[in-house]
């Protein structure tokens, strides 16, 4: 089977730093992958690869077989959707115009949306939960309620894999768990390919399959939670007392 | 979380994405017209608005609306007001599609089709033309439209290359230059009118702009550079939209955002030199235009880039307009009369809700 992400001996540098040094990882699709680590780690620029935005100093990322170096951005956003990180909005712009943007990558280019993409749109809204945000200028929610605007952009948005950096760091904890709800039902009943960067590890080893801790710029483990989050590892990586950071495993 | 939206939901985000813009559309072109016809009927002789119909009917369309007209009238319909009303028509779109862009690309609301020192640029060329004061005209065109084109583009040329060497940050660097790469240029300006003596007055009445000095030939020549360039800038609507989210989602959405920017920002800037080399600077119309129309549909570049060159051309057209029946004074101050007020309320919403 053709990977949905497969990175090989990558190393991406910032002024001559390495900021990720000689990955290794194959994503297979319908994967759900969390990717943790202490600040710094790497997390974002692996992140930042994998969608095309850096250039790596080595190796290859490759998206269903298609070396990235080789698609357009075009391309690139039809197989893999970015949940960003709460941007700014400079003007007005209703909830659904911000998750009609999702579908930029699949509508007509002089004409926009299309029947279909408005239908994707209202799937999305749906699938999201943020009905009853419709008509609202997005400038005026709350962070969490963007958060969960910005998801439903990148749901409408229908590429095989689906990426998240810190999708949960405005959220309450209720809305976390259904964040985190969402991602299974999207990865489980639409096989989707979620590959996300979380800070909390109890939810990462309770909603995700594969966990890939990253510690200075390598991977450190890679594995089912029991085998990636030991406590011995989390006190290594992230310099904690384990006893601290209660996992359900 | 999925059954507590139900059906009603569609057609709710249906309606709301459309926002009506067809029948502000029909309102807009009804406006200009009636803003064309009223410049052309009006001014230091008043035509009768049946006989300004009469003439350019026959003009345009060969018929014959058996209202008799004077000779005198056919002139100052045809050769003096129509190209006049037609060129403020060009200018105001060009400027608000130009205003509208750079809003867009910068992300930032209080952009204006001058924010990469177009002004500046174009300002210091049509000075330095004025103290050479070489009187040859090609074309109805001089030295100082030429020049004046050629500083705009310049400007936004060296702006651009300049704020290219810092490397990253390259939105603010862009700004940073743009300010600094005016200053610079605005110190040329003020050496040149201190050298100008008595040709000062000119250098004057050209950055306060205006459209008494219109003709045909200066139409004909800054039409198909404005219409280009906005018609360009219109059928790139999607890359416009995708820097709604910065330009880091609009990459995540499927823009080249590099290569959009530059070409998005270079059709811009060519729109905004055209308009300043054949009517000066006119402040206010490239700014106003577009948050006008975004108040009434949203933020869609489909929709905001057209209608915004409607109301920028009627905007311009019904200032020029009223610039002439106030006695010939520059259409620059009307234009800043509406503005001003209107960039002032439109700070006052900066700190409320807009984030820059």
């Amino acid at each position: 089977m053709t990977a949905a992400v497969r990175i090989e001996r990558l190393t991406v540098a910032y002024r001559g730093r390495p900021a990720i040094s000689d990955a290794d990882l194959a994503i297979e699709p319908g994967q759900r992958l969390a990717l943790v680590g202490p600040n710094g780690a790497g997390k974002s620029t692996l992140l930042r690869a994998i969608a095309g935005l850096v250039e790596p100093a080595a190796g290859t990322v490759e998206l269903a077989g298609s070396p990235i170096s080789h698609l357009d951005r075009l391309a690139i956003a039809r197989r893999l959707a970015v949940v960003p990180q709460l941007p700014s909005l400079p003007f007005s712009t209703t909830v659904e115009e911000v998750v009609a943007l999702g579908r930029l990558p699949h509508e007509h280019p002089i004409r926009g949306l299309r029947p279909a993409d408005r239908a994707a749109v209202a799937a999305a809204i749906d699938r999201v939960g943020v009905g009853h945000l419709l008509g609202r200028d997005a400038r005026e929610l709350s962070l969490g309620e963007r958060q969960l605007v910005l998801l439903a952009m990148a749901v409408a948005q229908d590429a095989p894999i689906l990426v998240l950096d810190e999708p949960t760091v405005h959220l309450d904890l209720r809305h976390q768990v259904e964040v985190m709800e969402l991602l299974v039902d999207l990865n489980e009943r639409d096989d989707t390919t979620v590959i996300a960067v979380l800070h909390d590890l109890g939810l990462a080893a309770h909603f995700f399959p594969r966990v890939v801790v990253i510690d200075r710029g390598r991977i450190a483990a890679d594995g089912p939670p029991a085998e990636a989050l030991t406590g011995e590892r989390i006190r290594d990586v992230f310099g904690v007392d384990p006893a601290l950071v209660r996992l359900a495993l | 979380m999925t059954a507590a939206v139900a059906a009603p939901v569609h057609a709710r985000a249906r309606s709301s994405l459309a926002r009506r813009p067809l029948a502000l559309a029909l309102v807009g072109l009804a406006a200009l017209a009636l803003a064309l016809v009223a410049g052309v009927a009006a001014g230091s002789v008043a035509i009768p608005p049946g006989e300004t119909i009469a003439v350019l009917a026959h003009r345009l369309f060969g018929l014959d609306l058996g209202i008799p007209w004077t000779s005198a009238e056919d002139t100052i319909v045809w050769d003096l007001r129509f190209p006049r009303v037609l060129t403020a028509m060009t200018v105001g779109a060009g400027l608000a599609v130009a205003g509208a862009t750079f809003q867009g690309v910068l992300r930032n609301p209080l952009a204006d089709p001058y924010v990469l020192g177009t002004a500046s640029g174009a300002a210091l060329g049509a000075a330095v033309a004025v103290v050479l004061h070489v009187p040859a005209l090609i074309l109805d065109f001089g030295l100082l439209h030429a020049l004046a084109f050629a500083g705009a583009l310049g400007a936004v040329w060296l702006v651009y290359r300049l704020s290219r060497v810092g490397g990253h940050g390259q939105m603010t660097s862009l700004l940073l230059t743009g300010y600094a790469v005016g200053s610079l240029l605005a110190a040329g300006l003020s050496m040149a009118m201190f050298m100008s003596g008595a040709q000062l007055r000119v250098i004057f009445s050209y950055l306060l702009g205006g459209f008494e000095a219109a003709s045909w030939v200066r139409f004909a020549t800054a039409l198909p550079l404005i219409a280009i360039a906005s018609g360009l800038i219109a059928i790139r609507a999607r890359s416009l939209n995708g820097f709604l989210l910065g330009e880091e989602a609009a990459s995540h959405l499927g823009i080249d955002v590099r290569r959009e920017r530059a070409i998005l920002m270079g059709l811009a800037s060519l729109a905004t030199a055209a308009s300043v080399a054949v009517s000066g600077l006119i402040g206010f119309v490239g700014l106003v235009a577009p948050h006008v129309v975004r108040l009434a549909v949203g933020p869609n570049a489909r929709l905001v880039v057209p209608l915004a060159a409607l109301f920028g051309a009627t905007l311009m057209v019904a200032a020029d307009l009223a610039a002439r029946l106030l006695g010939e004074i520059p259409v620059g101050v009307v234009t800043a009369v509406i503005g001003a007020p209107f960039f002032l309320a439109l700070l006052r919403r900066t700190r409320a809700g807009y984030e820059l």
